[in-house]
């Protein structure tokens, strides 16, 4: 008697484990995998030897943009229109603006204000 | 033991190359005199001498800048420890300075940590009185506003002001904030305006001296190293006979002569920045570590009566 008990026990549990194994298989082709908003990629500007790299960025609209700090020293980027201001931009310290209008942004570092770039936004 | 160079090519009876050679070697520990156009130059070790003639009712006080409080990287890990042997330099001086000129770049970021461990280390100084001007690190995020707090007792608009010692006047002026897109240093009309009501009235004969963190003079503009209406502002001051410009941000000794007024920039007490295009940007540039001090800094600068010029002397932090 013990022994029909554990083959049966076996039993179900190999169809248990059969019958997980269809409902994952079969949702897993039900449902597609989650994907990211289709859109424009983020876009880097990299911040470095009192540069702004690229220096005349060209993006389509609705692009996220994000600058690093990679420089020993901080920097900020500044809109000369006002638009868009970080805070002080430490040694791998990064800041994003989304640009969902076209236009021209010509911005600059607001402590060495040499530094100027722009973003060409189409 | 002092010595006359006499070289005189300019015939403007200003000795140019001799002083610019004195000053090659005021790194390493020469005092330079420039009195009525003759150059006088003593080694360190005579300053005792020098010094019993300073305590003849005469001024002397000290300058430093660019501590850079929360840097911390390769350049210099410790700009605290660099900055404190500056602090002991100056408590070692023979005549203790009647008070001490930083100008700007207190800090690295603007972080109220960073102005309270300056704050906490300028202390230790053996003297009256520290007076400051920002540098653009000091005024980050807020324009200024804490700095303000901190150090802008008695200033007025972004942080000028004036005061009297001994019959000198001095002038704090602030060239680092509201800077523009593509521009240099910037003084700003009001601060202009305010400037030249100061000086209106004061005699001929007063010895000015002008503090300012970014050059008033234009070192290099590429790099920013320069003031887009300084110009302006040397003008309300050019009819004075002793006019000298100290000012940091360049992390570097360098002078300029013009008729009557002397710019002086020097090394800052955290670390040094590379002479104008010789590198790709002017960022932070390491040296060896056994050399750091050597490329670091503090100024002295001796007030002779009746003399029309002030004696400059820049020391390393070295030895």
């Amino acid at each position: 008697m013990k022994r029909a008990l554990k083959l049966a026990f076996i039993g179900v549990c190999f169809w248990v484990m059969i019958f997980v194994m269809f409902l994952l298989v079969t949702t897993a082709h039900g449902k597609p995998p989650a994907r990211p908003p289709a859109g424009p990629p983020d876009i880097q500007v990299k911040v470095d030897n009192f540069s702004f790299m690229p220096p005349d960025l060209k993006v389509p609209v609705g692009t996220k943009v994000t600058w690093v700090n990679r420089d020993d020293v901080p920097h900020t980027v500044v809109s000369n229109d006002g638009k868009f201001s970080s805070p002080a931009l430490d040694t791998d310290e990064q800041f994003s603006f989304t640009f969902s209008e076209a236009g021209t942004y010509e911005y600059y570092c607001s402590v060495h204000p040499r530094m100027t770039a722009k973003v060409i936004v189409q | 033991m002092g010595k006359y160079i006499e070289h005189d090519d300019a015939h403007d009876g200003v000795d140019r190359r001799g002083f610019l050679k004195c000053m090659a070697w005021a790194g390493t520990g020469a005092l330079c005199v420039l009195q009525g156009g003759v150059l006088k130059s003593f080694a360190l070790s005579d300053l005792a001498g020098y010094g019993a003639a300073a305590k003849k009712g005469e001024l002397s006080f000290v300058q430093i800048r660019d501590s850079h409080i929360g840097f911390n990287k390769p350049a210099n890990p410790d700009v605290s420890a660099t900055l404190q042997t500056a602090i002991d330099k100056i408590n070692a001086l023979p005549t203790p300075p009647a008070f001490v000129l930083h100008t700007g770049d207190l800090t690295h970021l603007s972080k109220p940590e960073e102005f309270d461990t300056l704050s906490q280390l300028l202390k230790g100084i053996k003297t009256d009185r520290i007076h400051f001007v920002p540098g653009e690190h000091d005024v980050l995020n807020d324009n200024g506003k804490q700095f303000r707090e901190r150090f802008g007792a008695g200033s007025q608009g972004e942080g000028w002001y004036s005061f009297d010692y001994q019959g000198a006047h001095f002038i704090g002026l602030v060239n680092v904030v509201n800077l523009k897109a593509g521009g240099l240093g910037n003084l700003g009309s009001e601060q202009l305006e305010w400037l030249e009501s100061d000086v209106k009235k004061l005699k001929t004969s007063t010895p000015i001296v002008v503090f300012a963190h970014i050059p008033l003079w234009s070192v290099y503009p590429d790099w920013g190293w320069g003031t887009e209406d300084s110009e302006q502002a040397l003008a309300y001051l050019k009819r004075f006979g002793s006019v000298t410009v100290l000012n940091g941000h360049i992390h570097q000794i360098m002078q300029k002569v013009e008729g009557n007024i002397t710019f002086h920039t020097a090394a800052s007490t955290a670390f040094l920045q590379p002479a104008p295009g010789t590198a790709a940007s002017p960022g932070p540039m390491k040296v060896p570590a056994e050399k750091l001090l050597g490329v670091l800094g503090l100024t002295d600068v001796n007030f002779i009566r009746g003399k029309h010029s002030l004696a400059i002397t820049d020391s390393s932090l070295a030895g």
